[in-house]
């Protein structure tokens, strides 16, 4: 691997350099484990190792709760039941994987904000940003999907709103989304299908993982400061670094576990506080439930799809430019698909030559205002497509596209930003003093251990 | 700064501190792997068809019932008075393919007529109806040259306790693990 | 610095959890009573007794149109459910009939068997009843009060067999009766009276002591495994907390040299 320079594995005993000559897996390891990381890095640096463990603990539960699963729209239902009442450990194991998406989803949305906040998706580590959106769609239509399995009735209506996205578009849209169901509608054939491509699907986030890791293992990790590690030389490097193992490891596991143990009280207390008490209805292809509210994490691009009625000017002008062919419906999907494709956009939309949002006193500001209208987004996904509240999603719609869009390509020409520090070494140094300096009760004050 | 008056001291606890984290990180991850082990053992509604209760109060003497137990075939068989004496007549030396009694509930007994039987009078007579040859389910009331079974795919004869008598088949028909848990009802399993 | 970041996620996590609550609450428009159950909380447990007299008011009343098609009879003997002794529990379900494919005939129900499915289309099922209402949330965001009651659906049971208000309307040849836990008019006509079961441990069969255990009976067959679940919640939670200290300790001890040496300078 390229990039900072360290250290690498140097085979010593005679049976070292065999397998090293044969297959350097051993030095594979080594470098991948011993990266030099910036040692200024916050606790907002611990999101990938928790994605980490959310993607190991959703393939490993999915993989046992696959063996006593029956994908038919007659057993499907039952069978989750069977697995809550009768396999052993069973509940568990299903109230695991079902939160285990929530707490996946949660970490994803930190992870990209910590990237947001601190230019970790600009140059040289654009390719990084735009895999890990591919992971972020990846693990969409895998949640998705692993939703409708349980055929309760959200699994069911979820999966004809969310298909019928695709009957949207024009002209081959109902073909499109015939084809996606293998009939008129979601049955067994959907069903089938969505359990095949729920099980393969994680495993594509995986291999996408790894090119992730691979990416930034390249161009190294980004920092609370944007400054890059100096790489003149070893030396220079290792003032600003230290290696992953075990500082980062120990202090990721750390995060890591605190995380858990909130996770597991989750769980074992309130596990059906953030699911939908109509999925404990068996599908019922002939009454549809009250309302139809996705999963939370989806709740933003709902109320994005959502927020364009026909009466919206825009609609009504782009209605009148298409011929008619884009009707609300189909602008209201092009919405929702294009914010996630601004989004995917950012490393280019971005024209600050800053990296890091802490120097970027203007910048702030509108990063801090975007995380609000994403909150309030997804509150307003919740509520029904109605009155004040199409009206709360359309400015927030607005917003959300004015800021990839406008806001972030002027902010680069306008904003003076601050002084950066000279090096990573400063600011961690920096770091240091000015925490001992606001302790009131002295430098002091706080040992150390083993001093 | 300070500076470290007892690096003895400090090593011990830093190290207590190194092993007693990673002793409780392999235990979190031994936690985690059992139940992913555990989860493929017999789960409860499997668990709970190894032990069914057969109702027998509708047998009368001569009459027999197959029922379904473990995925195998079980008959129960109330023998009737010529069937008992014929399987009490049978002295041990004439069975010649097999002397166990092959009876889990008087483990390691002899083929006798009695140790074969449910009740001392031998009228009950519970049995896995499956051929110890290869497996496939006998013909019963009184088929074959023995008065007993006789399983029509290669020839073994059974008399009136499923004892092997003559044909390919090595031993006597197994006899499942039964009790009577009231007078007109048996537990299998 | 890391004070602030560890600030900023937990309330990005509380707000992000708060959506999903508020889609809660909209759920009921009726009147749901808060009623306390021996369950509720995170030590809380089913109260055997209760499970038993609820079954008896599930036997007697309820049975005669609602199925519990997910619920095996055997699991009547389970621990930290109604405990019934296995005799007993063979006896009850022995009044069941079931239907047997390899008999292609009706036959008395055995412990492995279920119960039956509901009697008539418009009876739904009641194995999961609890969990697919909910009949309260809130204060807004926190799920303390799912923490410590639960999501309120044997709240809205009981609510709803206690929340007849005697209304009745005659409607395209149906009776049609006013319940303030639904809100709205419901097909299902009001079926407890007082006494109506006799319980044999004493406990008057008031109409809310049985809305009361039919409610806890019903929560237990939709979450038989909740005690199980808080138990080793409980384990997890305490382990891991440990487990979180002792890294704290270690990652101190750690990084103490880096940022000694980053001090001196």
């Amino acid at each position: 691997m390229s990039g900072i320079p360290h250290d690498h594995y140097e085979p010593k005993s005679n049976a070292e350099k065999y397998i090293h000559r044969r297959l350097p897996i051993v030095g594979l390891i080594y470098d991948t484990i011993m990266l030099p990381t910036p040692k200024n890095l916050n606790w907002m640096w611990i999101w990938g190792i928790v994605l980490m463990l959310c993607l190991v603990l959703q393939i490993v539960t999915g993989i046992v709760l696959a063996m006593h699963y029956t994908p038919h729209v007659d057993h499907a239902f039952a069978s989750v039941e069977h697995i809550m009442r009768n396999v052993n450990g069973g509940h568990m194991l299903r109230y695991l994987h079902q939160n285990g998406s929530m707490l996946f989803f949660f970490a994803v949305y930190l992870h990209m904000f910590r990237s947001m906040y601190y230019g970790s998706y600009k140059a040289p580590r654009e390719i990084t940003w735009i895999i890990g959106m591919l992971i972020y769609l990846a693990m969409m239509a895998t949640a998705f999907m692993g939703y409708v399995l349980p055929w309760g009735q959200m699994s069911f209506w979820g999966a004809t709103v969310i298909t019928g996205l695709f009957g949207a578009v024009p002209g081959i849209g109902d073909m499109l989304q015939t084809w996606l169901l293998g009939g008129p509608a979601v049955d067994n054939a959907a069903l089938n299908r969505f359990f095949s491509l729920h099980y393969l699907l994680p495993f594509v986030i995986l291999g996408l993982s790894i090119v992730h890791i691979w990416a930034f293992h390249t161009t190294g990790n980004n920092n609370p400061t944007g400054v890059e590690v100096r790489r003149t030389s070893k030396e220079e490097a290792e003032k600003d670094t230290l290696p992953f193992w075990p500082y980062f490891v120990i202090k990721d596991l750390f995060a890591l576990v605190v995380i858990l143990a909130i996770f597991w009280a989750l769980v074992g207390f309130m596990p059906n506080f953030l699911g939908h008490t109509d999925n404990y209805i068996e599908a019922n292809p002939l009454v549809t439930p009250p309302e139809i509210v996705p999963e939370w994490y989806f709740l933003p691009f709902y109320a994005i799809l959502r927020a364009f009625t026909s009466d919206v000017w825009i609609v009504i002008a782009v209605n009148w430019l298409s011929f008619g062919i884009i009707d609300a419906t189909f602008f209201g999907v092009l919405a929702m698909f294009g914010s996630i494709f601004v989004w995917a956009l950012l490393p280019w939309v971005d024209t600050s030559s800053v990296r890091s949002g802490r120097y970027r006193p203007m910048f702030k500001w509108w990063f801090w205002l975007f995380i609000i209208n994403f909150v309030v987004l997804t509150w307003a996904g919740a509520m029904p497509a109605e009155g004040i509240y199409t009206t709360i999603s359309l400015i927030g719609t607005t917003y959300w596209f004015a800021y990839f869009l406008v806001i972030l390509p002027l902010l680069g020409v306008l904003e003076k930003p601050l002084p950066q520090p000279a090096t990573i070494e400063e600011d961690f140094k920096a770091s240091l003093k000015s925490k001992s300096d606001n302790d009131p009760k002295g430098p002091n004050a706080e040992p150390i251990p083993a001093e | 700064m300070l500076v470290s008056h007892a690096d003895d001291n400090d090593s011990t606890r830093r190290d207590f501190i190194y092993y007693a984290t990673a002793g409780a990180g392999v235990v979190t991850v031994g936690a985690a792997v059992w139940p992913l082990v555990n989860q493929m053992n017999p789960s409860a509604d499997v668990q709970a068809l190894s032990s069914i209760f057969v109702d027998v109060g509708g047998l009368e003497p001569g009459g027999q019932l197959t029922v379904n137990f473990l995925g195998k075939p079980v008959f129960i068989r109330r023998r009737t008075e010529e069937e008992i004496a014929d399987g009490r007549a049978v002295a041990l030396d004439e069975l010649s393919i097999d002397r166990q009694s092959r009876n889990p509930n008087k483990p390691g007994t002899d083929a006798l007529d009695a140790n074969r039987t449910m009740d001392d009078e031998g009228e009950w007579l519970v049995m896995t109806g499956v051929c110890t040859h290869l497996g496939c389910v006998p013909l019963g009331n009184g088929a074959g040259d023995f008065g007993g079974w006789f399983c029509p795919c290669h020839g073994s004869h059974y008399d009136t306790a499923g004892r092997i008598r003559r044909g390919p088949a090595p031993e006597n028909m197994h006899i499942p693990v039964a009790t009577f848990v009231d007078d007109t009802t048996i537990q299998l399993g | 610095m890391k004070l602030r970041n560890f600030a900023v996620a937990a309330l990005s996590a509380l707000v992000l959890a708060l959506p999903a609550d508020m889609a809660d609450a909209k759920k009921v428009k009726g009147e749901v009573t808060n009623f306390d159950f021996s369950f509720q909380g995170l030590t809380g447990t089913y109260d055997r007794n209760q499970l038993q007299r609820g079954l008896q008011v599930y036997h007697e009343v309820c049975s005669s149109c609602h199925g519990l098609e997910y619920v095996a009879f055997r699991t009547l003997s389970d621990r930290n459910g109604p405990e019934l002794p296995d005799d007993q529990m063979r006896a009850f379900a022995d009044m069941y009939e079931v239907w047997d494919d390899e008999l292609r005939d009706w036959r008395p129900a055995t412990g492995p068997d279920h119960f039956p499915e509901s009697q008539f289309e418009g009876a739904p099922d009641l194995s999961l009843m609890t969990k697919a209402r909910a009949g309260f949330s809130g204060p807004y965001g926190l799920g303390i009060n799912q923490l410590m009651k639960g999501i309120g659906g044997p709240e809205y049971i009981a609510s709803f067999l206690l929340g007849y208000t005697g209304e009745e309307d005659f409607q395209a040849g149906s009776m049609f009766y006013y319940n303030r836990a639904y809100g709205d008019w419901v097909s299902m006509a009001p079926v407890l009276f007082d006494d109506m079961v006799f319980y044999e441990d004493g406990t008057p069969a008031t109409e809310e002591q049985m809305a009361l255990d039919v409610a806890a009976f019903l929560t237990w067959t939709a979450e038989p495994k909740m005690v199980e679940r808080k138990h080793a919640g409980f384990v997890g939670v305490i382990f891991l907390s440990v487990l979180a200290a002792l890294l704290y300790l270690t990652n101190k001890q750690l990084w103490a040299p880096i940022k000694r040496a980053a001090k001196k300078d």
